[in-house]
């Protein structure tokens, strides 16, 4: 797992270089750096309010920078972000919305082409392969509203893919479903990284550990070395990641043992 | 009451009435889903009251007060608009004053201005039984002009009502969509403030797409049953204020609400069936 990106041709996809962002006057986030290289899968973590969904709002041009530049495939973002695949965080939504699974997938193929040109044989052709790649084509018909969560999740994955990304960004994408419906889901990102750059914000330890290539913790700061063993005692100190709480008991360790931890 | 009908139909004031019950049911029923998908009643309720400001302003200037709402609803809509997408926090609260404020302005400017102001009552609760003929040709074109811009930005409009973020992500021009669909809300509330007057315009514009959503989870499919439950509700609010002589636009609401009161009830039977 470890040596697998240095048999890569590093190819930059995104490159973040002293960010600094926030609302008002109040920095989220400080002097961030980070270079994310093609077929990576980076889980991040951090505790809430670290700035992990201020960063993704960066990197799709939700929120201006106050510092820093960031590039995503070699462009500023406003334009950069065409190459990436956004899938949000599930949050409450009116179940009772009148919109099929095969009409929001195909909301993925809209940025595609300017106002007033209709979807194409392709756009549908596209929408039908995404939808068929996480296994939602045969319920294209239903209303999302009746879908469950982990459905949903997939729906909207379906709708990133539609938009052909280079980058799936993903905001905590097993937030609000069960944890066998979470493998599966992890299991999709998995397949889907064998040709496209994933970034994920996750709680999930589990996942993290098993899933993901490289692990970053972002508390303010960043703390990310391209590696998937992060050092427990800098954590600690700089980032505040609950070090003992996320290492205690996973199979696949994140983190080596943490000396002292138990004593305390 | 076939007979009836007949015979109130021999009136040219109740054909005229009829005709524009029928046509404010489709831009109704179009835009009320976009409304109530979107929740902004709130908005549309601010553009209506605000509208008020135009009629006042029409009256001290001497000028067609329809053209004065229509001025007033499309300043307050797109500065409405504009407060919600732009101001995070509080953006109800701004709404609210801009709502009062045209409403107040109105009765200002109505003030200041000479002379007898007896239709103006009409303004607030409608009056659909003095449609004059160029009102409905009015109808004809507003009608028109928001079916073409639906059909044209269908799809921009589902993607941003659905997902605004999504949508801003993938380039698609998110504001200029809002405030087209905010503009539309003004076309709208200005034809019902014919028929409903402006205080229940809100009423219109949201039931018959409430209820045709409760049961209906495809847009365009929930807009034709918001347009047909419209054009029942218009008919029958109107056969009913003219058999009983009562007002027309508050009979009309009437009818609305308590058909959507029976569909909360049709509904909750429904979900209980499909439970056991």
């Amino acid at each position: 797992m470890m040596g697998r990106q240095t048999n890569l041709t590093p190819r930059p996809v995104i490159e973040v270089a002293h960010l600094w962002a926030g609302y008002g006057n109040e920095a989220v986030l400080e002097d961030i750096n980070l270079t994310v290289y093609e077929r990576d899968f980076i889980g991040l973590m951090g505790p809430n309010g670290g700035g992990k969904t201020t960063l993704l709002k960066v990197l799709l041009g939700l929120l201006p920078s106050t510092r820093g530049s960031v590039r995503v495939m070699g462009q500023p973002v406003a334009t950069g972000r065409k190459h990436i695949g956004y899938v949000p965080q599930q949050v409450e939504f009116d179940r009772n919305f009148p919109v099929s699974v095969w009409e929001v997938t195909r909301m993925g193929r809209l940025g595609r082409r300017g106002l007033l040109h209709r979807y194409t044989a392709e756009d549908n052709a596209i929408v039908e392969r995404v939808l068929r790649q996480v296994e939602m084509l045969e319920l294209r018909k239903r209303p999302i509203g009746a879908l469950s969560g982990g459905q949903r999740q997939r729906v909207y994955i379906a709708r990133a893919l539609a938009t052909a990304p280079e980058i799936l960004l993903l905001d905590e994408p097993t937030a609000s479903v069960d944890p066998q419906v979470s493998n599966s889901i992890y299991d999709l990102l998995q397949e889907l990284n064998a040709h496209i750059t994933i970034l994920m914000i996750s709680h999930d330890v589990g996942a993290i550990s098993t899933y993901v290539k490289t692990v970053g913790c972002l508390n303010r700061r960043l703390f990310y070395h391209h590696e998937k063993n992060l050092p427990p005692a800098a954590l600690e100190q700089a980032y505040q990641c609950p070090v003992e709480l996320i290492a205690h008991g996973i199979p696949h360790r994140v983190f080596p043992v943490h000396e002292g931890a138990r004593e305390r | 009451m076939g007979q009836a009908i007949g015979e109130a139909l021999q009136f040219a004031f109740m054909r005229h009435a009829l005709l524009a019950g029928l046509l404010v049911s489709v831009a109704c029923g179009i835009i009320g889903a976009y409304v109530v998908i979107n929740r902004i009643v709130f908005i549309s309720g601010g553009i209506a009251h605000a509208a008020y400001g135009g009629i006042g302003l029409g009256y001290l200037l001497g000028f067609n007060p329809v053209l004065g709402a229509i001025a007033f609803s499309l300043v307050a809509a797109l500065g409405m608009g504009t407060v919600q997408r732009k101001t995070k926090e509080r953006s109800d609260t701004l709404i609210g004053v801009m709502w009062a404020m045209g409403m107040a302005l109105g009765i200002v400017f109505i003030d200041l201005s000479a002379g007898y102001k007896a239709d103006l009552m009409s303004y607030l609760f409608g009056s659909i039984l003095t449609v004059p003929t160029s009102d409905i040709l009015i109808m004809v074109g507003l009608d028109a002009v928001i079916l073409l811009l639906v059909v044209l930005f269908y799809r921009e409009l589902l993607a941003v009502s659905f997902d605004e973020t999504f949508a801003t992500v993938t380039n698609v021009p998110v504001n200029a969509i809002y405030l087209l669909l905010v503009t539309m809300i003004a076309f709208t509330v200005v034809m019902l403030m014919r028929v409903v007057g402006l205080i229940m315009v809100i009423a219109m514009l949201t039931i018959p797409a409430a209820i045709s959503g409760q049961f209906i989870r495809d847009l365009k499919w929930m807009m034709a049953g918001a347009v047909i439950l419209g054009m029942c509700f218009t008919t029958v609010g109107l056969w009913l204020s003219y058999s009983w002589n009562l007002t027309s636009g508050a009979t009309i609401i009437l009818v609305a609400g308590t058909a959507y009161l029976l569909s909360l009830a049709v509904k909750a039977g429904l979900m209980r069936k499909q439970r056991s």
